[in-house]
């Protein structure tokens, strides 16, 4: 009896599962349809834009700075066992903008900004915030969620391009300031091996990717959050969860797409 | 409208992020160092293009004069034609040779132009006929142990 309890246990999980990004889904598309007000009253955007976007920058960059001295060290470390120290300039840069630019900022965009996007509508909902805007006939989603949205989407993508750039200037400064690789040749490889549309914008289409992903989980768990203290904590929690998972699956699909082995 | 110190701060930071795409482009990037939009092609066969890829360098006395844009195996000669897009800046004799080279012992592998003296220089769409190979490490082994062989016996 027990087994088949456990066993439909498992099925009500699934369908439930399966349900609930039924709905997420339908929240992005509602959202994308509301976004109208985000735009004609922009400066409910540009508001969202300093609370997720400047309010990152410090994380962003001193993590961008560390990670990058910390890949000039390791790099060097690695490379000098080949003879080949003077191409850490594109050892940095490469593994900078394909992939630790976008996801490492990506990650902290989800647990600095997310986590406070899914904390602050999940109060609003629990404190009938949501409630009272849709009984004066203003539409919430228009209201609080699509701003939030296109600040993500748009946030996303230039603090991961700082990511890369303080990043490089980290692994500039342990290689050539401190260890003393040549300058020439670490700025010359570097811009001989990494290409524009190849590796740069790339960099940024998934880091665009990882910006829409992260706010529309953040965004429709606050909404979908139980309105009580639990159901708040467990939402914000779920959102760095489910964030940092799909930032890095979804990355392993866009490298696989975007750098076929050549 | 009016301004508020969010908005400074929030141009700060688009501007702050604009400026690290740029400069990503410009100064890690090959944005600002090679453009190919004024180009012309021309190919080239070989025997065996040993490490050769796609986008690899072609240089002419050591400057960079063009990128390797396409590689694939002619079915009638069974050779491959590599296919090269070059600088309109810089003009080459019809007589020129193509050799592939290596940069270094193991660096990687790109076509070094040696200048003929033609009147006539390339045109899009001309095809490079003095041609080298890459040199194969494993036939360069082959022919010296064959050699020794060969010694050993006198």
């Amino acid at each position: 009896m027990s087994v088949k309890r456990s066993i439909q246990n498992i099925g009500h999980r699934v369908v439930s599962a399966v349900w609930r990004i039924g709905v997420a889904t339908r929240f992005f598309l509602l959202t994308l349809a509301y976004s109208g007000t985000s735009f004609r009253r922009f400066h409910l955007t540009i508001k969202e834009l300093f609370s997720t976007g400047v309010m990152s920058l410090i994380i962003i960059i001193v993590a961008g700075l560390f990670v990058g001295m910390v890949l000039g060290l390791q790099g060097y470390e690695t490379l000098k066992r080949y003879g080949s120290e003077s191409a850490l300039g594109v050892m940095v840069a490469l593994g900078l903008v394909r992939e630790l630019g976008p996801v490492v900022a990506a990650l902290l965009f989800a647990s600095r900004a997310g986590s406070a996007m899914t904390a602050e509508i999940g109060l609003m909902k629990a404190t009938e915030q949501i409630t009272a805007m849709e009984m004066m006939a203003v539409n919430p989603i228009a209201r609080i969620v699509a701003p939030r949205f296109w600040a993500g989407v748009i946030s996303m993508p230039l603090l991961a391009a700082m990511f890369s750039a303080v990043g490089v200037f980290g692994g500039y400064f342990v290689g050539v300031v401190q260890i003393g690789v040549d300058e020439g040749s670490f700025w010359s490889q570097m811009q001989a091996a990494v290409d524009f549309r190849e590796d740069i914008l790339n960099g940024v289409i998934k880091s665009f990717v990882f910006g829409t992903v992260v706010t529309v989980i953040a965004l429709f768990e606050g909404y979908d959050a139980p309105p009580t203290a639990e159901g708040v904590s467990g939402a914000t929690t779920r959102t760095v969860v489910t964030s940092s998972l799909a930032i890095l699956m979804l990355d392993f699909i866009l490298t696989a797409i975007m750098f076929r082995g050549n | 409208m009016e301004r508020t110190t969010l908005d400074l701060w929030v141009g700060i930071f688009v501007v702050g992020g604009i400026a690290a795409l740029v400069m990503l482009a410009m100064k890690v990037g090959n944005l600002g160092t090679y453009n190919v939009s004024d180009a012309y092609q021309v190919h080239a066969y070989f025997s065996n293009i040993g490490g050769l890829k796609p986008k690899a360098s072609i240089k002419s006395s050591g400057v960079l004069v063009g990128r390797v844009t396409d590689i694939s195996l002619d079915m009638e000669r069974y050779e491959a034609r590599v296919t090269m897009s070059l600088d309109k800046r810089y003009q080459f004799p019809k007589d020129t040779a193509a050799k592939i080279l290596t940069s270094g012992l193991l660096g990687e592998q790109y076509i070094g132009f040696d200048v003929g003296g033609d009147e006539a220089m390339l045109k899009d769409g001309d095809e490079v006929k003095m041609t080298q190979s890459a040199v194969v490490l494993e036939d360069l082994i082959g022919k010296f142990i064959y050699s020794k062989a060969e010694g050993s016996t006198n």
